[in-house]
């Protein structure tokens, strides 16, 4: 199943063997997309390499900002000051709303339903990034997050509309509920489909929705406490482990989105006023030290490896995709199932070439 | 913040491991990789059951300059040779007890590297250690099925290593952009 | 008991309201539509389109106020050379992440609005084709020179050369700037004139400093003078 597919989120490539309409053999093929990005930010102040992690997860570039400047500032010890931590927090959360909404679309539309329920969702994303533009100047490659803080402060009135696009989308939420959670065909086209065993899971890495909807109850928010999340009360969705299936990290994914939802409000109300950009040093040029920094991204665990050496490049730059390791268990998923089911199955593992192939 | 685990139960266990203070690390030799690697997994203290992040390093031969202070109080700037070495670094942490990252490095050489595999003991090294043989050329020793992942077959090289060249094989077309990037190739554009 | 495909009813009564709600509630419209019209000429090289400032505002101020496309260079008054911004500092050459900049810094130096003589740059191309509008060159100029514009109409049917926006090209207004983006450069205008403003009182501090210490000086030389002639007859 080549690389211009439409089913296959980018390009990417299943060498599948059939035995009629069942999945005997799956092989997955990648690296069409690479630009060895880790290779080019050798050769890259740290600033400068902020641009490209925009570009590892187009869909959501404040978290891909957000874990690189997480990793940077633990090399560094600045403090990040509350506004900028409570904004950050409010993109970031947003940012897991368009990425969650979008997926269930493009899940929906592999399932067949061509189209009605992905332009609905992102008729709900294009409001959201209606206000990432206005705040960094772009809809998708934002570059907005520093060092410290973040570059600009919002301008006047976005929290305002802020609010008004959070209270709506609960409305919105669960008019696609009704449209989609009851529907015979999602039913019984995805349960039982694509069973992943928790066991399985931990060993093979996988995390994020995924891992949630297998059983486990991990999420780095609350584990890590990274930032200010500990000051926000919300829940992690995760399922008792009995089936792993696509059903449930449908369903996990839509009850993240409510608990988005809930972060959202309570930091919005809780942003106070301040400046939103520490005291970075002019040139950016840490100590001889290595630092894993890592964040819960809407596909996984996103985690950055830096080795400083002194200079103002950094020595080794590893970005730990979270939608390649979930890529591992795909085999394991199809052996046995359908043709069609193959392409469900890689809908709901949720990939993005640009990860994957960085 | 993560929970940091603690080392030292490691040391005495396994002697032949050292800890890297510098980088918070355990560098462990290869023969024993795969022992330590499943009693980490196994035993009750760690549980170290995630592993996270397989990646590799690559290291040319350098000159270090040291400040030593010797017995009668004089500090003097030591120059010494660091041997060349490929890392292979593994982030380990624990689901069940939610603790955070023992860091696990595999030390070898430039020339012939090879390291002991841990796919079999956890699974998601599996694409990850393809990568680190397909961008830094390090053979894993046992590894279920090594080859090229994100460069395509035939590629020849390892394009991570710090000493890769890339090949003069480019179509050239006329761009704009070619003015520039000629004067960044002169040097004069500094970054 | 459930009826048998009530699930896709109800999907279908979602549907139906969203499909019937679209024509009363643009809330519901899952498309947008532009408000704003293209010229009808199609340009022959870059520079050509358009010509006059007051084309160029029509299709940049119906985006948002905030969006970023591609840089441009600022200057203050109505000739574009006399009041250039940019001294050729070739720090945004420096921290460009794709290298899209090239700079060449003129011979000579020239006086700028303020008076003082300072550098301009003789070339300063950007090569449109591969700028990613990451608006790093913004961050990191220290003369506020450069800018981001909000034009995205700058198809050319030339593919080589016509990418290449030169300096004559870049060169905008600060009013265009005001124009374009309202709040970015009312800050950034205020912003500058309290560091001149500072600037100005530091100077006059220092000033004044001075001017007292040399009174100070002048005032211990006079009553050295005056006592030394009493002195110089001890001394005989």
């Amino acid at each position: 199943m080549g690389p211009h597919h439409p089913s296959t989120h980018g390009v990417f490539r299943m060498d599948v063997k059939l035995d009629g309409e069942t999945v005997v053999d799956l092989q997955p093929v990648f690296g069409y997309l690479h630009r060895n990005h880790e290779k080019l930010a050798e050769n890259m102040s740290y600033l400068g390499s902020m641009p490209f992690t925009d570009r590892l997860d187009y869909f959501n570039s404040m978290t891909n900002n957000w874990a690189y400047a997480l990793a940077a500032e633990k090399l560094v010890e600045i403090e990040v000051p509350e506004r900028a931590d409570y904004l950050r927090v409010i993109m970031a959360e947003l940012t897991r709303l368009v990425n969650h909404v979008s997926l269930v679309g493009f899940f929906i539309n592999d399932l067949g339903a061509l189209g009605t329920p992905l332009l609905y969702a992102f008729r709900e994303r294009e409001k959201i990034l209606d206000l990432f533009e206005q705040a960094s100047g772009a809809r998708m490659m934002c570059n907005y997050f520093r060092f410290g803080g973040l570059r600009n402060d919002v301008p006047e009135g976005w929290l305002d509309r802020a609010r008004d696009v959070v209270d709506h989308f609960p409305v919105f939420l669960d008019e696609y509920e009704q449209l989609l959670c009851e529907n015979e065909i999602i039913l019984s086209r995805t349960q039982g489909v694509g069973c992943l065993s928790r066991d399985l899971a931990i060993s093979a890495g996988i995390t994020g929705p995924m891992l949630r909807a297998s059983g486990v109850n991990y999420d780095i928010r609350k584990v890590d406490k990274y930032s200010i999340y500990d000051r926000f009360q919300f829940r992690v969705p995760y399922t008792d482990g009995n089936v792993g299936d696509c059903y449930d990290r449908f369903m996990v994914r839509m009850l993240e989105m409510r608990e988005s939802i809930r972060i959202l409000k309570q930091a919005l109300d809780g942003i106070g006023d301040g400046p939103v950009l520490g005291n970075a040093p002019k040139v950016f040029k840490p100590k001889p030290a290595e630092v894993y920094g890592r964040v819960e991204a809407p596909k996984g665990e996103l985690g950055f490896y830096l080795i400083a050496d002194g200079t103002p490049k950094p020595y080794r730059y590893r970005v730990r995709p979270p939608s390649l390791i979930n890529l591992t268990v795909l085999r394991d998923m199809c052996l046995g199932q359908k043709v069609a089911d193959a392409v469900i199955i890689l809908g709901s593992i949720d990939i993005v070439l640009g990860e994957v192939d960085r | 913040m993560s929970h940091t685990v603690n080392h030292e139960s490691i040391l005495g266990k396994f002697p032949g491991t050292n800890w890297d203070q510098e980088a918070g690390a355990l560098i462990v030799p290869a023969v024993q990789a795969k022992e330590i690697a499943t009693w980490l997994r196994d035993n009750d203290a760690f549980l170290l059951d995630y592993c996270s992040n397989v990646t590799g390093v690559d290291y040319l031969e350098c000159e270090v300059k040291e400040k030593v202070t010797k017995e009668d109080g004089t500090v003097e700037t030591v120059t010494r040779t660091e041997p060349s070495r490929m890392d292979v670094v593994y982030h380990l942490y624990s689901m069940q007890k939610q603790t955070g990252p023992l860091v696990f490095k595999q030390r070898t050489n430039r020339e012939q590297p090879e390291v002991e595999s841990l796919t079999p003991v956890w699974r998601s090294c599996e694409l990850q250690e393809r990568e680190v043989f397909d961008l830094f050329g390090v053979n894993f020793k046992s590894h279920p099925d090594q080859r090229r992942i994100l460069m395509w077959d035939e590629f020849e090289g390892h394009p991570m290593r710090k000493d890769y060249t890339e090949p003069f094989d480019y179509e050239w077309e006329p761009t704009p952009h070619d003015e520039i990037l000629e004067k960044h190739q002169r040097g004069k554009v500094i970054v | 008991m459930s009826l048998l495909g009530g699930g896709i009813f109800k999907g279908m009564a979602v549907t139906l309201r969203n499909f019937v709600g679209s024509y009363f509630y643009k809330d519901r419209l899952t498309t947008n539509d532009y408000s704003w019209r293209p010229t009808d000429k199609l340009p022959q090289h870059a520079g050509e389109y358009p010509k006059e400032e007051g084309e160029q505002l029509r299709d940049a101020t119906t985006v948002t106020n905030y969006s970023r496309n591609f840089p441009m260079l600022l200057h203050d008054g109505s000739e574009p050379m006399d009041t250039i911004r940019c001294v050729a500092c070739q720090i945004c050459e420096r921290e460009c992440p794709p290298q899209c900049i090239y700079i060449e810094k003129s011979t000579e130096k020239k006086e700028n609005a303020g008076g003082k003589p300072q550098f301009y740059p003789a070339k300063f191309d950007i090569d449109v084709s591969v700028c990613m509008s990451c608006q790093i060159c913004v961050e990191v100029c220290p003369f506020d020179a450069i800018v981001m514009n909000s034009q995205f109409e700058l198809s050319t049917p030339d593919r080589f050369g016509g990418l290449l926006l030169r300096r004559d090209d870049l060169l905008k207004s600060n009013d265009y700037y005001h124009n374009i983006h309202p709040e970015e450069a009312a800050a950034r205008d205020k912003r500058i004139a309290e560091e001149k403003a500072a600037k100005e009182a530091k100077k006059k501090a220092a000033a004044e400093a001075a001017r007292k210490k040399a009174e100070e000086k002048a005032k211990a030389d006079a009553e050295a003078s005056e006592g030394t002639p009493d002195i110089q007859e001890d001394a005989e």
